[in-house]
């Protein structure tokens, strides 16, 4: 493979893993309070709609973002209601979570398919953008990338550096410890649903804003449980997550590539290369158990009489 | 006791009446796969029924969004039990649901859009659309400068196959060092990987992008880049006015006025029907101005040829490894065209 086609393939890797990015970071947020979302699938694709709507309404695909990540933060909310005020199973939630937003996005897009909206077109950086082979990747991108090289150090100086995310993490690890220290550890793990959240409708709100200009039914298209295996492989540290979305990105861009450029592998086997990546991916992560930071009471519930 | 026998009897006769008035209207229903939304396969059909709506003692209703197999029996069954006179169904998945409501509705009359099973009173009918894809080559093969041309095309059928085939025929007449780079997406209406997949031909070279899919996604990816494309279903210039050259599409309109007609004067007869531009119902969209003139007028005049009778697939053909699958001078049965699993020379890309 020659460097003409290596450049183009690491800059669609970078862009067909940014959706995915955003929503393994907000995963990871989640999950770092302890509370495992299942529902990243049905909080993106809201995010997705609600940002194609409200660009389309206002015009502004700035406003359409944030309006995108807060109906994240709503659809998380109603897993955070469900596992934190009501004790409910945390997996079964997320599930549910999943079907009612993908069911949701749906209906109410049924409308707008194949519709366009303004969004955010490539945007090179002056200077950067010049750089050889690192510009081409990395620097003629959109505006909506350029924020992922910001938000994986931001979320790790949040969790690592600051006393809210100590607590956050404290939350996640070890509730009951948290608690007799005299942390409020229900308004930590809120903080983590609905952060979490917010990422995962602004994953959403890429695909409906930059990837393309349309919204279409299914538009994330199983994205939200790449994410899901995603946190895992990351071992949810916010920078290995960079590394996974990206993975994942060269390998979607690498499938159709490979059949542009004349392969005699059947298109079948090729599409079906992420889906095995992910399973690969869980398996490994599963076996090479050294030194996750998986939280020591994920996805288990806080009772009240803690 | 006597008023309200009086009473009934008016009640009747007026409730008679209604369905009377009701009964000389035809009634003819609709089943969509996708939302009619502003540009597509479901839209093309839309316009067809539009057509409908403006003969005479024809009402028209429609169901869109209907995922096949299940969901769409209970919708034809439904319109079948409202007394609906003709019910097309415009997607493949419908055919088995579509065999069995005609099996309970001897009376209604059922259309088939793109299968094979027929009934007493259920017949299918598509078009050629590859004359339309050999026009639509031919203004590609003689835009493009790579002599490399994408082609974003949806599921290995023999649908989409033919149409690949004709297309870079249509190419080759224009330009015989035309090859056409062909990659699957395996989705019908999937905007990003769509664009993703235009955007993998756009990085082998190729400066015109053709599709067959709904979306126009691979439209924006072409324009993005600045290089041409042709688009497919219905006009989708809007979605690239700097980029679309042309479009083969559909117009069914004619198709379906003609169809009620039959049904209306007792002329109907279940069949299989495959008509083509000569009924024009397909077509080619007006050529952009960035088409030179001398292109479209070839263009134009091979469109009168094959509605003249001129065959697209005419030997000598021959497969991608060189064999020879088509004798010279002998065409293609439409029986070998409805089963088209081979790419032809020129084509790059695995029909797997």
């Amino acid at each position: 493979m020659n460097i003409e086609i290596l450049i183009p393939l690491l800059a669609a890797a970078v862009q067909s893993g940014t959706p995915i990015l955003y929503a393994t970071l907000g995963e990871i947020f989640t999950e770092r309070s302890g509370i495992l979302n299942l529902g990243v699938e049905g909080t993106m694709i809201i995010g997705a709609l609600s940002g194609f709507l409200v660009a389309k309404a206002t015009g502004n695909p700035y406003i359409a973002f944030v309006a995108a990540g807060l109906a994240g933060t709503c659809a998380a909310s109603i897993h955070g209601l469900v596992c934190l005020v009501f004790q409910g199973n945390q997996v079964v939630s997320g599930l549910a979570l999943t079907i009612l937003g993908v069911g949701v996005a749906n209906y109410l897009g049924t409308p707008y398919v194949g519709l366009t909206a303004p969004g955010f077109d490539p945007l090179p950086i002056p200077l950067l953008s010049e750089l050889p082979i690192v510009g081409a990747i990395f620097f003629s991108q959109d505006l909506l990338v350029y924020l992922t090289y910001i938000i994986p150090v931001l979320i790790w100086i949040f969790l690592y550096n600051t006393r809210f995310g100590l607590s956050l993490r404290a939350a996640g690890e070890y509730p009951a410890a948290a608690t007799a220290a005299g942390l409020k550890v229900v308004g930590y793990r809120w903080l983590g649903v609905l952060g979490g959240g917010f990422f995962m409708g602004l994953g959403g709100a890429y695909l409906s804003l930059a990837y393309t200009h349309l919204w279409t039914n299914n538009l994330t298209a199983g994205r939200g449980w790449i994410a899901v295996a995603l946190v895992i492989f990351a071992f949810w540290r916010p920078g290995r997550a960079v590394f996974g979305a990206y993975l994942f990105g060269g390998i979607m861009a690498l499938q159709l590539r490979l059949q542009a450029s004349g392969t005699q592998i059947p298109s079948s086997l090729l599409l079906m290369l992420p889906y095995a990546l992910t399973v690969a991916v869980l398996v490994l992560s599963s076996w090479w158990r050294g030194k996750t930071d998986e939280p020591g009471a994920l996805g288990t519930n806080i009772l009240p009489a803690d | 006791m006597r008023f309200s026998k009086i009473l009934t009897t008016a009640l009747l006769g007026v409730g008679l009446c209604v369905t009377q008035v009701a009964a000389e209207d035809m009634n003819i229903g609709f089943v969509y796969v996708s939302p009619i939304g502003d540009a597509g396969w479901s839209y093309a059909h839309d316009q067809g029924r539009l057509e409908l709506e403006k003969m005479d003692g024809v009402t028209t209703s429609y169901v869109e969004a209907v995922a096949e197999g299940p969901d769409s029996e209970r919708v034809m069954l439904n319109m079948a039990r409202k007394g609906y006179d003709v019910i097309f169904a415009t997607s493949f998945g419908y055919m088995d649901p579509m065999l069995k409501v005609a099996k309970q509705f001897p009376e209604t009359i059922f259309m088939h859009c793109s299968g094979f099973k027929m009934a007493d009173n259920m017949g299918n009918y598509f078009g050629r659309m590859y004359q339309a894809r050999y026009l639509s080559g031919m203004v590609a093969g003689a835009m493009t400068k790579s002599n490399i041309i994408g082609y974003a095309a949806a599921f290995p059928i023999p649908e989409v196959i033919r149409g690949i085939n004709a297309f870079t025929l249509g190419a080759q007449s224009m330009n015989p060092e035309v090859t056409v780079r062909v990659v699957w997406t395996k989705t019908w209406y999937d905007p990003a990987t769509e664009k993703e997949a235009a955007k993998s031909l756009l990085d082998v070279g190729a400066d015109v992008i053709a599709q067959h899919q709904d979306s126009p996604a691979p439209q924006e990816a072409a324009q993005e880049k600045g290089v041409y494309s042709i688009g497919y279903n219905s006009d989708m210039s809007q979605a690239a006015p700097k980029a679309h050259l042309t479009a083969p599409i559909w117009n069914w309109g004619p198709f379906y006025v003609e169809t009620v007609k039959q049904v209306k004067e007792g002329t109907w007869k279940a069949a299989s029907t495959w008509p083509g531009l000569k009924e024009g119902i397909v077509d080619l969209a007006p050529m952009s101005d960035m088409v030179p003139q001398e292109v479209q007028d070839k263009v134009m005049a091979k469109k009168e040829a094959i509605k003249g009778g001129e065959k697209v697939f005419v030997g000598p053909l021959k497969d991608q490894e060189g064999a020879e699958k088509v004798a010279a001078g002998a065409a293609m049965s439409d029986e070998e065209l409805l089963g088209m699993t081979w790419f032809i020379q020129g084509v790059i890309g695995t029909t797997e």
